[in-house]
């Protein structure tokens, strides 16, 4: 049994996992765990630098590009098991002679290893979502804004998370702080730095009021539907919503507002006033339908 | 009046609209230009308020002042709302400024038609235009076209646009003569086909094109039909949904339960807004453009509503039990997306790992599927249902809800994975 201690990312997986596959090492010969510090999060630094073995002869050792995909996006995750779980689909494909389980969504292995992914690629999509971004400073010469902004996602995602906001927002200055990492984008550079235990941003942004009112009065109180709002906005990322102190009152609200418009007395039809344009579509032909 | 003042009016004002999504534009962002903004695959909802919907545009009225008198309309000219107007600076600083703090996708925009047709195109126009233009905006936009506008302003709207669209609001001309005298069937009509029009000629140019591609044009257009305002039913609402997707491409047709507004017309008298019943349009209509249904499957002469209580498939499925059941390790696609419980992804599912393996009822679990749902309508290679099970009475009483759940459906049945990953894209 040997047991391998990585960094927990998928660089440092993959380079492991590529050395034990050439070498033959089935899968229930190794334990893997993840580093207890983690001295960089970011592997371009530290990259793992044992020597990579010659390539050997024998079954073909090549995977597909979607797993590949799916085992940077497993990588990100938190379970203790991951490294192992992908490690064990990699060997089936290739020594293991199954080249094609990664088709099989009723295979344990792949099913666990999907779940996963799913997870990930769903705490990526929130972060796109949820994330409020405040404006830090202005440079005075310039003009160009930079913002700041504090998230906390459930897993390692901000390296696979942020290149989307440097695509969206190049024109402007940010950095995103979060518990595991810090993105930083200068307009030409996107940058990590390890992360910030607490959030250190104090000040709302001047505009949170404005967007405060734009969702308090977007919302139907006729149509009360909080199980719905919550399973895709769970509690969890409220605290860093700048709007989420308005959901208690919003639904407390709701009935009697709707009652109120079930009381009003109805109002009557007004004359059309004299207008051009109304009269002309008056006498517009219909078009043939 | 201030500009929070404003926008409280006319962020209510436009609350009716359902349509918030904001996927399917072309691919763009902001890297080289002076501005921000991207857009390009699912879009993303940035929060959700307590009535369960989606937030992803700035989704206002330039204006809520309307010569029109649409009855379900809080802003029809016989309402006594107070009313408000944006200048197009005000939008558009608002539209940059939520958008740079990350709440929003990009810009949904409508108005209350004033002086005519082409002078409201024209104002919105204008937003439109000075946000792509002067400040190289890149998010999405949405805008609201009235078919009585000349063609030309529309095609202009349309170039700025991501997506356009035009409501029609009710399913028969009856139903707006009633509610919306203003508005005309086969006028909006006439406007979707011209924009199908522009929409497929540009499609072809860029897809042609051998040097620089034309400039984009919007990549869809959508359109919302008023549920439960007047008497039409469901097969109507369907049959006139599925004739404009089919004639004029739409990406979405939004179905708009039609609820409670301050405000209210003598002419339309309230009723709480109708839940499930706009869910089970919405399922029926998925049904019809990614399932193969027709709508005479959905609904019949005798009952030209769908179910509440059930879903539309399994409605079918109960009323079509010949049919079954289906053989899950050797029925083509088709079949397979006729059977209750089994979502489009699951089918696909099923269709790749049959190709190694002999499915089993264990593999169904692996797969999560709801077993209750589907076990009476399949075979697998270790189980077939009874035929007594199948053709017995009872069977549909199996998945009426209790009655004292009757009450918990409105706040939604329990959606499908489509209805998850539709409205993680933002766009049920
Ligand atoms: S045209 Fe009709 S629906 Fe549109 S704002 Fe005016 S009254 Fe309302």
């Amino acid at each position: 049994m040997r047991t391998i201690v990585i960094e927990p990312t998928f660089e440092a997986w993959r380079g492991r996992a590529r050395e034990l596959l050439l070498e033959g090492v089935p899968p229930e010969q190794v334990l893997w765990s993840d580093e207890a510090e983690e001295p960089c999060l970011f592997g371009a630094e530290t990259a793992p630098s044992s020597p990579r073995p010659p390539a050997s002869a024998g079954p073909s050792l090549k995977v597909s590009s979607a797993f590949m995909d799916l085992a940077r996006t497993t990588a990100a995750h938190t379970a203790a098991s991951r490294w192992g779980a992908l490690y064990r689909l990699l060997w089936r494909q290739t020594r293991g002679g199954e080249p094609h389980v990664l088709a099989l969504a009723t295979d344990p292995d792949v099913r666990q290893i999907q779940g996963w992914a799913g997870a990930v690629r769903r705490d990526i999509h929130k972060m796109h979502a949820f994330v409020r971004f405040r404006l830090a400073d202005t440079d005075e010469t310039t003009g160009r804004e930079y913002f700041v902004a504090w998230f906390e996602p459930e897993y390692r995602i901000v390296p696979l998370a942020t290149p989307f906001f440097k695509k969206r927002f190049a024109s402007m200055d940010w950095s995103i702080l979060t518990p595991h990492a810090c993105a930083h984008w200068n307009g030409t550079h996107l940058h990590f730095t390890p992360g910030q235990p607490h959030n250190p941003i104090v000040k709302e942004d001047t505009l949170d009021p404005l967007w405060r009112t734009y969702f308090r009065s977007i919302f139907n109180p006729a149509r009360l539907k909080v199980q719905a709002m919550q399973s895709e906005m769970p509690k969890k990322y409220w605290k860093n919503l700048p709007e989420a102190s308005l959901i208690q009152e919003m639904i407390a609200t709701s009935q009697s507002r709707m009652q109120e418009m079930l009381d009003t007395e109805a109002r009557p039809a007004r004359p059309a006033p004299r207008n051009a344009y109304l009269d002309s579509l008056r006498q517009r032909p219909a078009p043939e339908s | 009046m201030d500009i929070d003042r404003k926008l409280e009016i006319l962020a209510d004002a436009a609350k009716y609209d359902a349509s918030c999504a904001s996927s399917g534009a072309t691919r763009k962002d902001s890297r080289g230009s002076k501005g921000v903004g991207s857009t390009g695959g699912a879009g993303i909802c940035h929060s959700y308020t307590p009535d369960g919907r989606c937030v992803s545009l700035l989704k206002v009225l330039m204006t809520n002042v309307c010569l029109y008198d649409c009855h379900y309309c809080i802003n029809r000219r016989s309402s006594n709302v107070q009313r408000a107007r944006f200048t197009p600076e005000e939008i558009v600083s608002l539209t940059l400024d939520f958008y740079k703090r990350n709440y929003i996708e990009g810009l949904f925009l409508s108005s209350g038609i004033i002086q005519s047709a082409d002078h409201t195109m024209e104002l919105v126009i204008s937003v439109a235009r000075q946000l792509r233009e002067k400040h190289h905006f890149r998010g999405y936009i949405h805008l609201k076209t009235i078919p009585e506008a000349s063609p030309e302003l529309i095609a202009v709207a349309g170039r700025l646009a991501d997506r356009i669209s035009i409501n029609i609001e009710l399913p028969t001309q009856q139903g707006l003569d009633l509610l919306a005298p203003e508005k005309n069937l086969a006028r909006t009509e006439a406007a979707m086909g011209h924009i199908r029009e522009k929409i497929d000629e540009n499609r072809e140019a860029r897809r042609t094109a051998v040097a620089a591609k034309p400039p984009p044009f919007a990549t869809g257009q959508s359109t919302q039909m008023l549920v439960g305002a007047d008497a039409a039913t469901d097969a109507s609402i369907l049959l006139r949904a599925n004739h404009l997707s089919g004639h004029y491409r739409l990406r979405r047709v939004y179905y708009s339960g039609f609820s409670p507004i301050p405000e209210p017309s003598v002419i339309l008298p309230l009723k709480p807004p109708p839940l499930v019943r706009e869910h089970r349009l919405y399922q029926a209509d998925w049904l019809l453009r990614f399932y193969g249904f027709h709508v005479s499957e959905l609904t019949t002469e005798s009952g030209p509503n769908l179910d509440l209580h059930l879903d539309p498939k399994l409605a079918w499925a109960l009323r079509n039990r010949g049919s079954f059941p289906i053989d899950l390790n050797k029925a083509p696609r088709e079949s397979l997306l006729r059977i209750p419980g089994l979502g489009v992804r699951s089918v696909d599912r099923i269709l790749s790992a049959r190709r190694h393996t002999r499915l089993r009822l264990a593999d169904l679990l692996q797969l999560r599927l709801p077993m209750k749902k589907v076990m009476p309508f399949i075979i697998t290679a270790d189980y077939t249902p009874a035929r007594s099970g199948l053709d017995g009475d009872a069977l549909p009483t199996v998945f009426m809800p209790p009655p004292q759940q009757l009450e918990f459906s409105f706040d939604g049945p329990s959606p499908t994975p489509e209805d998850h990953s539709a409205s993680r894209s933002g766009e049920l």
